[in-house]
């Protein structure tokens, strides 16, 4: 049934720090790796060593440059499903594929009910979901639906693969619909905020804004490194001139 | 938007058979138009064929058509599936309808009926049409009060000049249903330029700084995840030059609206076979000039995802 479910109050999801994320690309690879052989396997890759690489990945690591009066910053940002309270992308499903789950609010889709409409793409303004050429159906993030319940892993690999493989701790995951949760205190200590708010989305995922400008910052560059040795020869002589 | 042509097409033949189904279900309902063999079997079969020939267009679009049917389950929340609920019930009554008129000589009593059912079928389905690209957020193009009413309108529109097309083909044609596409095609005009005059104004709300949350300033995209065109380049990134845009505007004009309403204000002054005749071409520049106005209404449609990608 693509009409929402009443919610259990869990809201699971991911709390991203664009101020520490590296735009290392670690969390993309990782999430590839192990969604193609998840729940959504495989994650087709079309020409993979071509001049037209394609394919699906559920994680897209995007670098952008913000300029302000107090200058400008690089600011890597994950772009991935934001398991949204009133996801569009499930209620315009017309075959009932795409479903939010009462249990934890993850949104998923069963792959044996998607006809490849794209619907749910159009309706999705974030771009979390990507259509699988190869076999015809849409495909998105699971929240790794298979590793955060799996008794077979050990109890801290228990988290999402992106989230696992972030070598900064940019990417925390947990319940934010529980406020006492350390995700959602982080989100209200670091002023966390929902991406394109004004659509009415009410995503979960939140992203923490990058820190303000250190006052305690170095406010002029280290000097120049001085040469090692003095140079020789007619250049040195001249330098030398120069220098005196 | 990429205009895919299935798309395209389905909506443009759907919308024209729709329209035509409409008016010949209501014209029939108050019995106007005379329960004639041909005219019916050539009336029915123009509107079902081109509502079938849509229908199966749409199908071209889905990555698994052999699961069609399931999109018939989930009218609750889906304006594609209340679709194809809407053109699937319409199908009842039309089809009683055409049996009536063309295999039983009347459209009196229970085929009336089924006409008026008919029409009233082919106006929701229109509607549900209209509002899978109406309720689309992401889409500021598409989600605006502009998108229902053009699609009843261009549907009335598209239908109405090809009924003309058919009265007069049969020399049944009349000044009043000639004043009507006149009438019909001069407000379908102003329509898509009073649409297209309001998205090119269009303050979208949604900007790069919304998109990742970074306020103030200007965020400029650096580095694209990934250096090819991805699926949602392909399918939400697609770009039209602004001077094919313009260029495809007046195209549209001319093919949609002008032509058509030059050919038919020459109609009024012709006998038959020349008023049949020139009726024909015009319903046939103006499915053209439809296809092309339904190939901008994707192309000229910016999806909210474009913003990562700094376009």
């Amino acid at each position: 049934m693509t009409c929402l479910p009443s919610q259990s109050g869990k809201k699971l999801g991911l709390v991203i720090d664009l101020d520490t994320c590296v735009g290392c690309q670690a969390c993309v690879t990782a999430c590839k790796e192990w969604n193609t052989g998840g729940h959504m396997a495989p994650l087709t890759d079309i020409d993979p060593y071509g001049g037209h690489v394609d394919g699906v990945w559920f994680n897209r690591v995007h670098a952008y440059e913000h300029t302000t009066e107090m200058g400008g910053r690089t600011v890597n940002f994950p772009r991935s499903c934001l398991h949204c309270e009133t996801p569009a992308c499930v209620t315009v499903c017309p075959t009932g594929a795409s479903y939010k789950r009462a249990s934890d609010g993850i949104v998923l889709i069963d792959e044996d009910k998607c006809i490849g409409c794209k619907l749910c793409s159009w309706a999705c303004p974030y771009g979390a979901r990507e259509f699988d050429t190869d076999v015809g159906v849409m495909k998105k993030c699971t929240l790794c639906v298979d590793r955060i319940y799996n008794d077979n892993l050990a109890e801290e690999d228990r988290v999402p693969a992106c989230v696992a493989a972030c070598p900064t701790s940019a990417r925390h995951f947990g319940d934010l619909g529980d406020p006492l949760s350390a995700v959602s205190q982080l989100v209200a200590e670091r002023g966390g905020v929902d991406l394109m708010p004004e659509l009415g989305y009410r995503p979960t995922n939140k992203y923490l804004p990058p820190r303000a400008h250190s006052k305690r910052a170095a406010s002029v560059a280290a000097p120049a490194l001085e040469p090692v040795r003095a140079e020789g020869g007619f250049l040195g002589w001249v330098d030398r001139m120069l220098s005196n | 938007m990429h205009p895919a042509f299935s798309v395209v097409f389905f909506t443009t033949a759907t919308g024209a058979g729709y329209g035509l189904l409409a008016l010949l279900g209501m014209f029939g309902g108050f019995q106007i138009i005379p329960p004639d063999f041909w005219l019916g079997l050539v009336g029915m079969g123009l509107a079902l064929g081109l509502i079938v020939a849509g229908l199966l267009s749409s199908t071209g679009h889905l990555g698994r058509p052999e699961r069609a049917w399931r999109a018939f389950s989930q009218w609750r929340s889906s304006w594609l599936s209340r679709e194809g609920v809407a053109s699937v019930i319409t199908f009842i009554p039309a089809g009683l309808f055409g049996i009536g008129w063309v295999f039983l000589g009347r459209i009196d009593g229970w085929v009336g009926i089924a006409g008026f059912l008919a029409a009233i079928g082919a106006v929701v389905t229109v509607c549900t049409t209209g509002m899978i690209y109406a309720s689309l957020k992401p889409i500021a193009q598409w989600h605006s009060h502009f998108t229902l009413p053009g699609y009843l309108i261009f549907s009335t529109m598209t239908g109405s000049v090809l009924l003309n097309a058919l009265l007069q083909g049969f020399a049944l044609g009349s000044k009043v249903q000639l004043a009507a596409c006149l009438l019909l095609t001069l407000f379908g005009w102003s329509w898509k330029v009073a649409t297209w005059r309001y998205n090119d104004r269009l303050e979208i709300s949604t900007t790069a700084n919304t998109a990742t949350g970074l306020a103030g300033g200007t965020v400029r995209s650096l580095e694209w995840p990934h250096t090819e065109e991805n699926y949602l380049l392909k399918e939400m990134g697609f770009r039209i030059a602004r001077k094919h845009g313009a260029r495809l505007r007046q195209i549209t004009q001319l093919l949609a609206f002008a032509l058509p309403l030059g050919l038919l204000a020459i109609v009024f002054a012709l006998p038959w076979p020349l008023a049949a005749l020139l009726s024909v071409l015009a319903a046939a520049i103006q499915f053209a000039g439809m296809l092309v106005e339904r190939w901008l209404f994707f192309a000229e449609a910016k999806h909210t995802v474009t913003l990562y990608y700094g376009r």
